[in-house]
């Protein structure tokens, strides 16, 4: 149970919302809501994907950031060009632990940057030849690379430079495709619409050549599937893909963690599409079933409630023989299951956690806290929309909170008066949490640790959350010179 | 003298650049130490003044040479007729590319390597018809063009683009501390263009500084690739030229234009027979409604 109650909760909205001049409290307010599991559709209580206030810190990335930090970045063995200045790149350059195996360089090239460097010059009188003579040099330099995608920054949108042109011709020149992503920073409110983009060049510019570039002869089986949405942080699609695995299904793709081209491209053979970050891969999904005619079903592998579920859900698509696998699945890991909780829920029973991610994790790590006995009394989407709400508001306990596109300010005053036992958010609020005295992790890049998903990252995850929440060093907080010294104490007991 | 630092705009095909050039000589003639800075990707500001069919660009020879911190003064700088400085900022093919950038690049590079701290009397800049984006207001930011000239003629396209940049300057007035200086007529020999042209400028709150007639040597001295001035110093037309300069040199006339409506411009238009009253009835009519209409 969340401590406080529904009326309470109201007022604390409403006395954050107080310090806002009269307009930033009217748009604000439509984004902070009391959970009513009784709600059916969130947009009765909540407003999201909007244009974020000036002047109140939003944590929202870039359509950049979201074609290529998210979903094409990990893609390993295509070179990804960050067209235009340099520095788009040079700071998204292998920071979200995307983990791969391959030799970087070679036949991988993850953690590194192509930058076409923009200078005055190319703003001046267009970048299209620098950027053909890049592909060009690429290809010389780097010949094992499968293919070849341009991530538009800003200016080239300013500009006008014809991109598209400059991908069809290099195309044809090197025999690979080139794929033009139109994700200029300034489109949209956040990356949000940056994963809509690369999702609609994945259909346009990789599944339009039809499978071109899958050299080996692809011989399906009944038990296809394809991982979409996992871009393995810590190796998360590692430990999903091999559940599925045991179960007996074969996994032709791993979009786009540890990912590569032509697992794309087979993608629209399979039998059926796992969706796990819905937000920002559901519109490929969408079109595979239109297209091909691939179901698709969303599933959560954070934590054993929510595994068992969805290997069942998964499982349900299938003959009785996946069947009895998912249930094989369930039982085997049981009792490593059971030895965490045994281990674990005895130190974080109780405890209450508050987050604030992207646009899958608000809701889908909220079972994993709740296996071990936590709550989360606090959620809300950097990026979401109202379909993630709406899957949200079940997963939430009435009278907790939801926030979207939180503020610096909102976020900072929730978790003064809400006082949960550990905040899970980013980098950029990690600090100010922890200065504050709060145990915080990262739920983005899981604090440098992972995998989170499957069996094998639960029990990660709960050896991750104990040693932050039950860390004595928050026992230590107090300077010692502020602290009455024990002589003192005893004399004051004795008197 | 301290520096004064103009500007000319005006529609697109009016005779900037040529009415530039030539009022440009006219000033040298007087004795005046002008430098000319074309803001026009086509730089085809200081061809008169050069002889020579467009000049190097800064942004051409920033590319070429790598980027603009490469260059110096001297590189970008031609001096033609009189000692007349010319530069051009040039940009891209039409196209590709952002030219506003150029502009502001190439002026901002002046700026750094002194060009405005030699001995000089006038800088004028010859900025591309359309002020498209805000790099092509970058001559008339702070610090830099002060008076604006509007080049324009009794057609109602160019006196419509003429009201829409003194629009423009009212913007940069209020920030800084940019004036319209006046209206340069260069006729089209239209009826009562010189009335017209007045009474724009009245209602502007400004003045028509200078009526210059259509005069064919203007054409002959251009296929030279020379100013009137400097082929034919005896002409009459040289002689406007001339007048032009040593009014601009005795212009106090500096003001916040008062744009006016688009009504009170095609009252203005009507006024002077330039349109004629609209037909309301026919707005939206195709031919065969119309036919229709007549038969019955």
């Amino acid at each position: 149970m969340s401590n406080l109650t529904k009326e309470q909760a109201e007022a604390l909205i409403a006395e954050v919302l107080e310090v806002y001049p009269e307009k930033a409290k009217k748009d604000r307010e439509k984004h902070l809501a009391v959970n009513d599991q009784s709600i059916e559709q969130s947009k009765k209580c909540i407003t999201s994907n909007r244009k974020s206030l000036p002047g109140v810190m939003t944590i929202r990335g870039c359509a950049y950031a979201g074609s290529k930090g998210v979903v094409w970045g990990p893609i390993k063995d295509m070179i990804h060009i960050s067209h235009g200045p340099v520095g788009c790149g040079q700071y998204s350059r292998a920071g979200r632990r995307n983990y791969y195996v391959g030799v970087t360089g070679v036949n991988t090239y993850g953690t590194m940057n192509f930058t076409s460097d923009f200078q005055e010059k190319d703003i001046v009188f267009g970048g299209d030849k620098k950027l053909a003579k890049l592909i060009g040099e690429i290809e010389g330099l780097f010949p094992l690379h499968k293919g070849i995608s341009v991530q538009s920054e800003c200016p080239i949108g300013l500009i006008g430079d014809d991109i598209e042109a400059v991908s069809k011709k290099a195309a044809v020149e090197i025999d690979k495709p080139v794929v033009p992503v139109r994700c200029e920073g300034f489109r949209g409110v956040s990356q949000s619409l940056g994963h809509h983009i690369a999702n609609d060049a994945i259909r346009d510019w990789v599944f339009g050549r039809d499978g071109k570039d899958v050299k080996q002869e692809f011989v399906p089986s009944p038990y296809d599937v394809s991982i979409i949405g996992d871009y393995n942080i810590g190796g998360d699609a590692w430990s999903s893909r091999i559940l599925l695995e045991e179960m007996g299904l074969r996994v032709v793709a791993q979009w786009s963690g540890d990912g590569t081209l032509s697992e794309i491209e087979l993608t629209p053979k399979v039998k059926l599409n796992l969706i796990h970050c819905y937000r920002s891969m559901n519109y490929i999904a969408r079109h595979m079933e239109e297209k091909y005619n691939i179901p698709w079903i969303e599933y959560n592998f954070f934590g054993p409630t929510k595994i068992a579920e969805s290997l069942r859900a998964i499982a349900a698509h299938f003959d009785d023989k996946i069947k009895a696998g998912a249930e094989a699945v369930i039982a085997k890991y049981q009792p490593m299951v059971d030895a965490i909780k045994a281990k674990y829920n005895p130190r974080l029973e109780g405890k209450r956690v508050m987050l604030y991610v992207g646009g899958l994790r608000p809701r889908h790590v909220i079972g994993s806290y709740e296996d071990l006995g936590m709550e989360v009394v606090g959620t809300g989407y950097e990026f979401g929309h109202n379909d993630d709400y709406d899957r949200t508001i079940k997963e939430m306990g009435n009278a907790t909170l939801l926030y979207d596109d939180v503020t610096g300010f909102e976020f900072e005053e929730f978790v003064k008066r809400v006082q949960p036992d550990l905040v899970g958010s980013g980098i950029k609020e990690k600090y100010i949490f922890q200065k504050m005295g709060v145990p915080f992790r990262q739920m983005h890049s899981w604090d440098y640790s992972g995998p989170y998903h499957g069996y094998d990252g639960f029990a990660i995850f709960a050896r991750d959350m104990d040693m932050t929440i039950n860390n004595p060093c928050w026992k230590k907080l107090q300077a010692p010179w502020l602290k009455k010294p024990e002589a003192e104490v005893e004399m004051a007991k004795a008197a | 003298m301290a520096l004064r630092q103009c500007a000319i705009y005006g529609k697109g095909g009016i005779g900037k650049s040529t009415t530039t050039q030539n009022l440009v000589a006219g000033l040298a003639e007087l004795g005046k130490k002008v430098m000319i800075v074309g803001c026009d990707p086509k730089a085809d500001s200081t061809r008169l003044i050069l002889h020579a069919k467009a000049q190097n660009s800064i942004m051409q020879m920033a590319a070429d040479a790598g980027s603009v911190e490469d260059l110096e003064l001297e590189d970008v700088m031609k001096v033609g007729y009189r000692d007349i400085k010319c530069v051009e900022s040039g940009g891209p093919e039409p196209g590709v590319g952002c030219a506003g950038r150029g502009v502001i690049t190439a002026i901002n590079f002046l700026e750094e390597e002194g060009a405005y701290e030699e001995d000089l009397d006038f800088v004028f800049y010859d900025v591309l018809g359309d002020v498209v984006c805000g790099g092509f207001a970058m001559p008339i930011r702070e610090n830099k063009a002060q008076e604006i000239y509007i080049v324009c003629s009794g057609e109602m396209m160019a006196m419509y683009a003429a009201n829409n940049i003194a629009k423009g300057i009212v913007k940069y007035a209020n920030s800084g501390g940019v004036r319209l200086a006046g209206l340069i007529c260069n006729s089209r020999n239209t009826a009562r263009e010189d009335e017209l042209i007045m009474e724009l400028a009245r209602q502007l709150g400004t003045t028509m500084i200078h009526f210059v007639p259509r005069d064919n040597v203007v054409q002959r001295a251009e296929i030279r690739r020379m100013t009137v001035i400097e082929y034919e110093p005896t002409a009459k037309q040289a002689q406007e030229y001339r007048d032009l300069a040593s009014k601009i040199i005795n212009n106090k006339n500096f003001v916040i234009p008062t744009p006016i409506t688009m009504d009170e411009l095609e009252e203005l238009l009507m006024a002077f027979g330039v349109m004629e009253e609209e037909d309301e009835s026919i707005v939206g009519k195709t031919a065969a409604e119309e036919a229709i209409a007549v038969a019955a």
